[in-house]
Parts: C-alpha cells; sequence; structure tokens
C-alpha cells in the first residue's frame, strides 16, 4: 500500500527513474528477533493473522510443534520448530520466527517484470502490490528464503508487508507488539543491530554460547529481519536459515549480463539486416524479373 | 506434374500444400504472440507489449498456453519436413559459399534442393529450441509446484528459456529478412502455396530438376 510516508526507492520491472530515491532522509526499520528467548507460543502468528485479516486455513500436523510446513499466501508468519542433538549428547529445541527478510538487495525485486508489482521503500521494507502483480512466479525463484506463495485462485503473490500499514502510522508490526517474552524488537536498523550485538555479548559471556552470534547476511545487502542465534556459524539448524544468502546466480545471470547481451544482439541484428538491405537489396526485383539464370532473357 | 488438390497458374509450382501453409500460419501466428509476450517479461523497456496484448495478466495466463499451440505446429512441421530436412553433401557445399549467398551471387550457389543449407538450420533450430522452450516453459509455468529442494529446475528453467528463445529470435529475423524482403515470391508462396518455375530454379536448382526432369543440354 503506497502511503506519503513511505516513499519508493526501488520498483520492480521499471524502465524509469524512482520517485522516493535518495529524496528524503529515513531510518531504515528492523525487526529483531531473539530465538535465544523464543517460547514458541505463536503469538506472533496469530497476531499476523488476525491484523491481516486473512482467512482461516488448516493447519497440518507432523508430530511437531510446527503450525505447517511451510508459510502460505495467507500466513506470512511461521515459528519453525527444530529439535537439535548436541555434540554433547544434550537436545537444542530451536525455534524461529520465519517470515519475509526485508532484504536490502530483494532477490524477488530483481527477479519481477511486472513494473510496480514490488517495491522497497526507503524504510527498508520491501513490499507487494498485488494490483500490479501478473502471477509470473519470478519472486518465487529470486527469493533466496522460499518466502512469496502464489495464490491459485487470484494468481497474485503474497508475503509479510512488514504491517506497512502499522509502520507507516509509527506503530510496531502486529507480530511485535504481540510477543510475550520481549524477544521480538523493533526499531532502526542501527538500534537493532546495537540491541542484537549486547545480546549476542551477554550470550557469551554469561551462558556459555561461544558462537552466539547476530545473523544479519551482508549477501543480499543485509535485512530487515535479523536474528540473534545460539550459534550463529550453524543457521542452517534453524529450519533451513542460509548461511551465506545470495540471489541466486542463475538470476543474476539472467537479468544481467544475458538480458543486455541478448538486447544487443537483437537490435544489432535488426540495424545489420536492414543495412544489408540498403546495401545488396533483394535477391531479385520483382518476381516477374527472375529469368531462369544461364538462360537468354 | 500434377496438383490434384489445386490449380496453379501457368508457368508456375505448386510449393507449398495447403495443410502445409496452415501449419506454417499456426506456428507463425502463435510465434509472434509469444515473441510479444515474451519481450514484456524479458524487459521493463517492453513490458508496454503486455498492455498492449491485454495486460500483464493475461498475457501470462495465454503464453503458457499458445507455447503448446506452437510446440504442436513445430510436431506437424517434424511430422511433415524432418526426412527433407536431412542435410547432404550439396548442404556443405553450400554452407561454404554462404558468402556468395548473402551478397546476392545467387548464381555461384551450389543447387539447392526442396530447402537450401539455410532453411535447414531454421527448421532444425526452432525443432531442438522449441523442445528446450517447453520443457523450461513447464517450470516457468508452475514454479509454485516446484518444491524447495528442486528449487535448481527454476534456476535452470529461468537462464534455458530466454537463452532458447533468443536463439530462435535470430533465426526468425533472418527468416523474416529473406521470406519477406529478400526473396520476392517466398511470401506470397506460403500464402497462394506457388512460385514462379523461374523463382524454382534460380532458389531451388535441385528441386526445380526434380520437378521438370534432367535439364536440357547444354546449348
Amino acid at each position: 500500500m503506497s502511503q506519503a510516508t513511505l516513499r519508493v526507492q526501488k520498483i520492480s520491472g521499471h524502465a524509469g527513474s524512482v520517485p522516493g530515491y535518495d529524496t528524503q532522509r529515513q531510518e531504515l526499520v528492523c525487526k529483531l528477533v531473539d530465538t535465544t528467548t523464543c517460547i514458541g507460543c505463536k503469538a506472533c502468528e496469530v497476531a499476523c493473522v488476525e491484523w491481516n485479516d486473512m482467512p482461516f486455513s488448516p493447519t497440518v500436523f507432523d508430530n511437531t510443534y510446527q503450525t505447517m510446513p511451510e508459510t502460505r499466501w495467507n500466513y506470512w508468519n511461521l515459528i519453525l520448530f527444530n529439535e537439535h542433538e548436541c555434540e554433547d549428547g544434550s537436545l537444542q529445541w530451536l525455534m524461529r520466527k520465519h517470515q519475509c527478510m526485508h532484504c536490502a538487495e530483494p532477490g524477488c525485486l530483481e527477479a519481477c517484470p511486472s513494473d510496480g508489482a514490488i517495491v522497497q521503500y526507503t524504510n527498508g521494507v520491501v513490499d507487494f502490490q498485488q494490483d500490479h502483480c501478473i502471477g509470473c512466479g519470478y519472486c518465487i525463484t529470486g527469493c533466496p528464503f522460499n518466502i512469496p506463495k502464489l495464490n491459485s485462485v487470484t494468481k497474485r503473490v503474497y508475503k509479510c508487508s512488514l504491517c506497512t500499514d502499522r509502520v507507516s502510522e509509527g506503530l510496531e508490526p502486529a507480530c511485535i507488539k504481540s510477543c510475550p517474552t520481549g524477544c521480538l524488537h523493533f526499531g532502526t536498523k542501527d538500534d537493532m543491530k546495537d540491541l542484537a550485538e549486547q545480546r549476542a555479548n551477554q550470550l557469551k559471556d554469561h551462558y556459555g554460547l561461544a558462537n552466539a552470534g547476530v545473523y544479519d547476511p551482508p549477501g543480499v545487502g543485509g535485512t530487515g529481519v535479523i536474528y540473534i542465534l545460539h550459534d550463529v556459524t550453524k543457521p542452517e539448524l534453524y529450519g533451513g536459515l542460509p548461511k551465506n544468502p545470495t540471489i541466486p546466480l542463475a538470476v543474476k545471470l539472467w537479468k544481467h549480463p544475458l538480458k543486455w547481451l541478448g538486447n544487443l544482439a537483437i537490435a544489432g541484428g535488426l540495424i545489420g539486416l536492414f543495412v544489408h538491405f540498403l546495401r545488396y537489396g533483394p535477391k531479385a526485383r520483382e518476381e516477374e524479373d527472375i529469368r531462369p539464370l544461364g538462360g537468354q532473357s | 506434374m500434377t496438383h490434384p488438390e489445386q490449380l496453379v497458374p501457368h508457368g508456375h509450382v505448386l510449393r507449398y500444400t495447403l495443410r502445409e501453409r496452415l501449419t506454417h500460419w499456426v506456428a507463425a501466428g502463435s510465434y509472434i504472440y509469444l515473441l510479444a509476450t515474451g519481450l514484456a517479461f524479458w524487459s521493463p523497456w517492453m513490458f508496454w507489449l503486455a498492455a498492449v496484448l491485454g495486460g500483464g495478466q493475461i498475457s501470462r495466463t495465454l503464453h503458457p498456453w499458445v507455447g503448446l499451440i506452437f510446440f504442436a505446429s513445430v510436431l506437424f512441421m517434424f511430422e511433415m519436413w524432418a526426412r527433407q530436412m536431412r542435410f547432404t553433401a550439396v548442404d556443405r557445399q553450400w554452407w561454404n559459399s554462404l558468402h556468395y549467398y548473402i551478397t546476392n551471387q545467387d548464381d555461384k550457389m551450389p543447387p539447392a534442393g526442396r530447402y537450401n543449407a539455410g532453411q535447414k538450420m531454421l527448421f532444425w533450430t526452432f525443432f531442438w529450441a522449441g523442445l528446450v522452450l517447453l520443457l523450461s516453459g513447464l517450470v516457468l509455468w508452475f514454479p509454485e509446484r516446484i518444491p524447495w529442494s528442486w528449487r535448481w529446475l527454476r534456476y535452470v528453467a529461468v537462464l534455458l528459456h530466454p537463452i532458447a528463445a533468443l536463439i530462435t529470435i535470430a533465426n526468425f529475423m533472418i527468416h523474416i529478412y529473406m521470406g519477406v524482403f529478400a526473396e520476392r515470391g517466398a511470401f506470397g508462396s506460403v500464402i497462394r502455396g506457388d512460385v514462379s518455375m523461374a523463382f524454382a530454379k534460380r532458389y531451388h536448382p535441385g528441386w526445380y530438376e526434380e520437378i521438370v526432369g534432367p535439364s536440357e543440354p547444354p546449348k
């Protein structure tokens, strides 16, 4: 939803300039998820469905506490439950709030061919505009986190909007508001990074978690959702959080060298054929002019 | 030579049967639609093509279905023409003399049959690229059905689909240029079906010989 307070700095499938780029000083916003204090209560899941008025959908029970295997077009926020056996035989129950990461360099936006179907606001939020979505699913291919989900009826793609309607009015996202343990925080990116580093140091110094750290992957330019992990060297344990997510190489090749080489080749070919015609013309002027070669004319 | 299905004017010869012409135009119509909508998805600078053709959603919905029609016409062509499109020794000579063909010195070309080596290349390019476009296109049709652990399939598809399309575009541009601009009489032949004997003798001497029998001894 485009709002006066939300200026656009990146537009998908867009040939011209971008209206909000560099026009206003704006703080990046950020969600901080502290997996070490998450208790898996799923209040954030409920708050998300409720605030965004999404239709209820059936859950899938597969012998864990997890509501369903992955997020859906109408279920943007999912706690992933993972049981991990440590080397010393003890068990870790890892819970991670999984949702759109709001990448600074979003693979979905990079892949999207439709003008304005995906935008990034100057506060860093990546937002899908369903009225411009053509349902091609390129964003599904572009995303390194498996987030965009297609609604097979409307043929549009949906995901977490970071509650732009709330954030643009100065409120925190619904999930943050609902969290009972304070494991979810919301604020500027700088503040959240400071807070996250403090907490990571605390975990190292007082809880014996030598590998505790902050997950803010540089491969996608940093994210608008950052995690504090017990062991930042093994993000895969938290339901397949990629260690070094980037826009997929195939998408980069497709959208950059291949596109420009292809366009150059097409333009060059058209010019070449035109010049060839100017130089050599048709093989024979008129069909009637064609005389059998070598015969008398 | 008699052609029971169609009357041809005196001094002309049937080059394409009705079945061949219909298949050609189903392929041409569907290819041009696929090209226009495909270019719209390819670059923001050409997205206006989708707007002209009814909008992005309609283009996204119809592109795969029209792709199936196109591929069906390619299969028809394969069934009709594959045997005639085999490369021969004359074709190899023809390739080696390509510079004469490009500079309109057709009298220096080795005698092409019903199809010259360039036309054969067009045929095989469209057949193999069409197959790649079909397979990668099926993945792009339903990207949401590909499980996360199989996502490499999507990565392969988003690269192969445009690469194969670009190869067909190069061939398509040359095909249009030859058929509409360079060889006068070629465009009419795929509409009316016939070409003049002079056209046949000039561009397809091997085929001409097949029609009229061995040529008279030189004077």
